[in-house]
């Protein structure tokens, strides 16, 4: 190993500890947010204050995006799916699934609404480039969007472990950002990648293209307005649930939020995340024994608890103030339904979009047949995305592949695929317990008898419960 | 060994954190590991092979590294077949449990 520096040299102390230290500084430079602003306390903020004054109004996103192959994508029914799903209802059950075929963005998934905003932004505000951590399809959305925008485009990936294997979904991505034009810094496994993050920041003073912006998360409301209005003009009704993969929050926040702008203020929003408890996610060796890099509950369940450990200083992703029903599914159930849409639909799609589609047949299996269950996403596949190479990925590293009941799957361990349709059954969470891990990172993060009515406020609108369930529950 | 000329696509790799620079909390196995980064872009003088080497990113960017590989590709693929996936969705009775 040669010790020149790896990047140019700067004169500032580039050590772990020092910059994480400057990390609200840079995040500040990064973005042109004052996120000051907002803040009331260390727990509260104005959200809905920040989310408008990100300057767009809902008709300027939408021209935005359709300007650079974003939205409008079709809505399919699953015909032979909803169908299948029938003969093992009970009678009368059996709602209606329709998919959002998100794939059909620039990038081919809905992260390209999620990037679409802050490379305009970014370019409008006159910065060079723009940056983004991230091992998902993120990186290729930005990509993607920076190109067309002229933008110069970095994206930092956790892509391989210390023996120097990649995970084929990530490497598979990394693909995707080269091919669109970006420099991808390709990273082992740990949470410094945050670090490397700041401290390309800094060195290039590039525009901080993060996930969890308002702008990113106002770019992902046209998802829910469409929904809304693609289903009410072929049904002639509200979609009565929505399912959403959930990892870091901003899917299911936007959406949500676009569909109640929209007004479908009775529609269930459901998350769904794959189980991957008991695996660690900043373990090396871990790293390459999971068969899915996001959709997963490593991300789900601690950006729920606490959005705010997000790389901005306030998260625009707030899923429980959304979220009406979360379900865990297990890796073969996913994989599973993958197949069966693939071989009933024609339709061959990625991991992230299947994951809610397993949650969508758990519910449409319970719910009346004119009821209508929308899968707001689905994502491209093709090689190291596709369910079959990450089952031989997995077999390949020792873990056990075989057809049977979805309640022996462990993760890391075994894939177990169902044999038959009704063994696929999403597991429903508890919610409160949710809002109380909230509530008790909230008091760690500020002790509770130093909250204000603002804060329980704030609190109660965050966790979708009134301020009295806060007050009992605190503490 | 031979000298590898300025403007091959290549990818560079280098130590970011050494074990002991790294985030204080991390699991064993991780914390035992440097953090190390790997970067593609084209050679800016010649180099060889494990030796230091600086490239050009894809967007002009210059960064230094231990030069690891002489055009870098993709091998990801669709992977082995797996039988189990091949019998799923072509009974749809069958998957009905009938």
């Amino acid at each position: 190993m040669t010790n020149l520096p790896f990047y140019r040299s700067t004169a500032r102390d580039t050590s772990y500890a020092a910059v994480m230290a400057r990390k609200n500084e840079i995040m500040k430079a990064s973005m042109g947010i004052d996120y000051d602003d907002f803040i009331w306390s260390p727990i509260a903020f104005d959200y809905e204050r920040m989310m408008a004054e990100t300057g767009y109004s809902y008709a300027d996103i939408v021209r935005i995006q359709r300007e650079t192959k974003v939205g409008d994508t079709p809505l399919h029914e699953l015909r032979n799916l909803t169908e299948a799903v029938r003969r093992i209802a009970p009678p009368g059950k059996g709602a209606r699934i329709l998919v959002k075929d998100e794939a059909a963005n620039a990038s081919g998934s809905f992260k390209a609404r999620r990037a679409s905003i802050s490379a305009y932004e970014a370019a409008k505000k006159g910065y060079r480039g723009v940056i983004a951590a991230t091992s998902g399809n993120y990186g290729a959305a930005v990509a993607s969007q920076a190109a067309q925008r002229g933008l110069k485009c970095i994206i930092v990936q956790e892509v391989f472990d210390s023996r120097g294997v990649g995970q084929p979904e990530i490497v598979e991505k990394s693909r995707a950002c080269e091919a669109y034009g970006a420099e991808v810094l390709r990273l082992t496994v740990g949470p410094e990648l945050f670090y490397v993050h700041l401290r390309t920041l800094e060195e290039t003073g590039f525009f901080n293209a993060s996930l969890y912006t308002p702008f990113g998360i106002r770019g992902v409301e046209t998802l829910g307005v469409e929904i809304a209005e693609q289903v009410r003009a072929r049904y002639g009704q509200d979609p009565d649930a929505v399912c959403i993969t959930h990892a870091g929050g901003g899917n299911l926040t936007g959406t949500a939020r676009g569909l109640l702008a929209a007004g479908c203020d009775r529609t269930r929003i459901v998350a769904c995340s794959v189980d991957l408890s008991g695996l660690h996610m900043a373990s090396d060796r871990d790293f390459n024994r999971k068969s899915f890099t996001t959709g997963h509950t490593g991300f789900g369940v601690p950006f729920a608890t606490w959005p705010d450990r997000a790389d901005v200083p306030r998260n625009a992703a707030r899923p429980l103030r959304y979220m009406d029903e979360y379900q865990l599914v297990t890796q073969g159930e996913v994989f599973y339904v993958t197949e069966l849409l693939t071989k009933l639909e024609g339709l061959e799609r990625g991991p992230a979009g299947n994951t809610s589609l397993t949650a969508a047949v758990t519910l449409a299996r319970q719910m009346d047949r004119e009821q209508i269950v929308v899968v707001q996403e689905t994502e491209y596949t093709g090689a190291g995305k596709h369910h079959n190479s990450q089952l031989a990925f997995a077999r390949e590293n020792g873990i056990e592949v075989r057809r049977g009941a979805p309640a022996d799957n462990v993760p890391g361990k075994a894939i177990v695929i169902p044999e038959r349709l009704d063994q696929v059954w999403g597991k429903v969470q508890d919610m409160d317990h949710l809002r109380l891990s909230y509530l008790k990172n909230a008091a760690k993060a500020y002790p509770v008898e130093r909250w204000s009515e603002s804060d329980v406020a704030f609190l109660a609108a965050d966790l979708k419960v009134d301020p009295d369930w806060v007050r009992q529950h605190a503490g | 060994m031979s000298q590898i000329q300025p403007g091959t696509w290549v990818e560079i790799e280098q130590v970011v954190l050494t074990p002991a620079q790294r985030a204080p909390t991390l699991p064993e196995d991780t914390k035992g590991v440097p953090y190390v980064m790997r970067v593609s872009g084209f050679l800016v003088e010649p180099a060889e092979l494990g030796g230091p080497a600086r490239i050009r990113t894809m967007i002009g960017r210059e960064l230094a590294g231990t030069l690891m590989t002489v055009n870098p590709s993709y091998s990801h693929s669709f992977g082995a077949t797996v039988p189990e996936l091949l019998t799923i969705g072509l009974r749809p009775n069958e998957e009905a449990g009938r």
